[in-house]
């Protein structure tokens, strides 16, 4: 479980398939809206070149960052191949009251 | 040898200086889009690729029959021409996107068609995904950028044995078999991960043993139409494919962080966009390299309002280009400058000081 949650956005500011940008305490976060309509968070930052990846495009499970193209699973965090080879760090999420928070 | 500036070893003093002084690896200028614009613009599709596909290996499966069909006739030759840049310059584009993921949306299409036009351009599937990667991070970045076809001064010698694929091949050839043999060079181990070049050794291999078929093939039926088929259309097909590379950052600035200072958009045929799969919109794509290729022209009319005016046309382009390339050799640091339209949002300071300006003019 998470020590603190901190409050991101109302959940209506994602839109579906999408993720924006969250940046809290001098770090900065990926937050995502599923397909299914479930909210997952992620380190904001691509693990290849340090890229923000709320620029990037969203597939499904997929997150595709903006400059090499590398492709993660937002759920897991795991990286589905070259040129990204190192998992993103995942952060429990969570909606109450029509708000999102992440975990950390 | 009379020593140049610029030194382009990926090992080099000028790879060190640009890691201090903070060329590498850096934030690039975007135009703005919105975040709702630009998604639409990503949006991956299968259905334009698997045509453009069929349309390629068909091609390549018609004219190659007609060339067996006719072969010891000069009716064989116009067949030969078309499967040959098929070969030897589509595969270039086929790679280049594929590589990038966005040609097709489903994965193992990309992979599927990256691995044929990697082997027809001979550009090892492992290596060049990384060197690519590097050239998109540090685009034209001396000592960075493995990329970079026109080093200057120019060699104007390397460029029209290119057009033949002559230089090209041969490095390609040499690379494979050094790799086959299970040895990474020096270089290689700069912008690939180890965890990845037992998969090049692996490719290089299965490779070494295709051409080695074909060469065998060809002695026993005593022709060389088998590699007229396999390996040689890299050569007799490769002038369009260099026709229209060398337009993307040639005779441009370097080590700049702007892709509208180093890179060339130039309006094309249809055939040529084609073959080239659309990467004249090379400003485009290299600021947005997650928009597919069939999304471009559409990325084209959204921001050349703060793009430099496109060349009109290839013709236009190299008349250009030639000149800079001649005087480069008088003075390296000679490059055209991109004048931006009215409505665009200005170039940094730091991209136009005054020797640098100097130097274009």
């Amino acid at each position: 479980m998470s020590d603190t949650w901190i409050e991101v956005c109302a959940a209506d500011e994602i839109d579906e398939e999408d993720v924006i940008r969250f940046d809290h305490a001098g770090r900065t976060f990926a937050i995502y809206r599923s397909p299914e309509d479930t909210y997952h968070a992620t380190d904001g930052l691509c693990t290849h070149e340090k890229i923000h990846l709320a620029d990037g495009l969203v597939m499904d499970h997929i997150i595709e960052c903006p400059k090499h193209n590398g492709r993660f699973d937002y759920k897991t965090g795991e990286a589905k191949g070259a040129p990204v080879c190192v998992d993103l760090r995942t952060y429990p999420v969570k909606v109450e009251g029509g708000t999102v928070f992440i975990g950390l | 040898m009379k020593p140049t500036k610029r030194d382009y070893s990926l090992l080099g003093r000028d790879a060190e200086a640009a890691v201090a002084n903070g060329l590498a690896a850096a934030e690039w200028y975007h135009t703005e889009i919105a975040r709702k614009d630009m998604k639409a613009l990503m949006q991956r599709s299968d259905a334009p690729a698997i045509r453009d596909t069929a349309i390629w290996l068909g091609t390549m499966l018609v004219t190659g029959a007609a060339g067996i069909w006719l072969w010891g006739s000069w009716w064989a030759v116009p067949f030969f021409l078309v499967y040959g840049v098929l070969y030897g310059s589509a595969s270039d584009s086929r790679w280049h996107e594929c590589g990038h993921g966005t040609a097709f949306k489903t994965m193992w299409m990309n992979d599927a068609v990256y691995q044929i036009a990697c082997f027809m351009i001979m550009r090892n599937p492992v290596t060049w995904r990384w060197s690519h990667t590097r050239h998109h991070t540090d685009t034209v970045i001396v000592g960075r950028d493995p990329e970079i076809a026109v080093m200057r001064p120019p060699d104007l010698a390397r460029l029209v044995l290119n057009f033949f694929g002559l230089l090209d091949a041969w490095h390609a050839v040499i690379d494979m078999l050094r790799n086959a043999a299970g040895v990474m060079s020096a270089a290689e181990k700069t912008f690939i991960p180890a965890s990845e070049q037992p998969k090049a050794i692996r490719i290089a291999r299965i490779w070494l043993a295709i051409y080695g078929a074909t060469i065998a093939l060809c002695f026993a039926l005593g022709s060389i139409l088998p590699a007229m088929l396999i390996g040689l259309p890299r050569l007799y097909g490769a002038w369009h494919h260099v026709l229209t590379g060398l337009l993307q950052h040639g005779g441009l600035a370097d080590n700049v962080i702007d892709h509208r200072l180093n890179s060339r958009t130039v309006y094309m045929n249809p055939v040529s966009r084609f073959i080239y799969w659309n990467m004249n919109y090379h400003v485009e794509h290299h600021m947005f390299p997650m928009v597919p290729y069939h999304a471009l022209p559409r990325l084209h009319a959204m921001i050349k309002h703060d793009l430099p005016a496109p060349n009109p046309s290839m013709w236009h382009g190299y008349r250009e280009m030639l000149p800079a390339f001649l005087r480069q050799l008088r003075n390296e640091d000679y490059f055209l400058k991109r004048d931006l339209p009215a409505t665009a949002r200005p170039y940094k300071e730091e991209f136009h000081s005054e020797p640098a300006v100097a130097a274009a003019e």
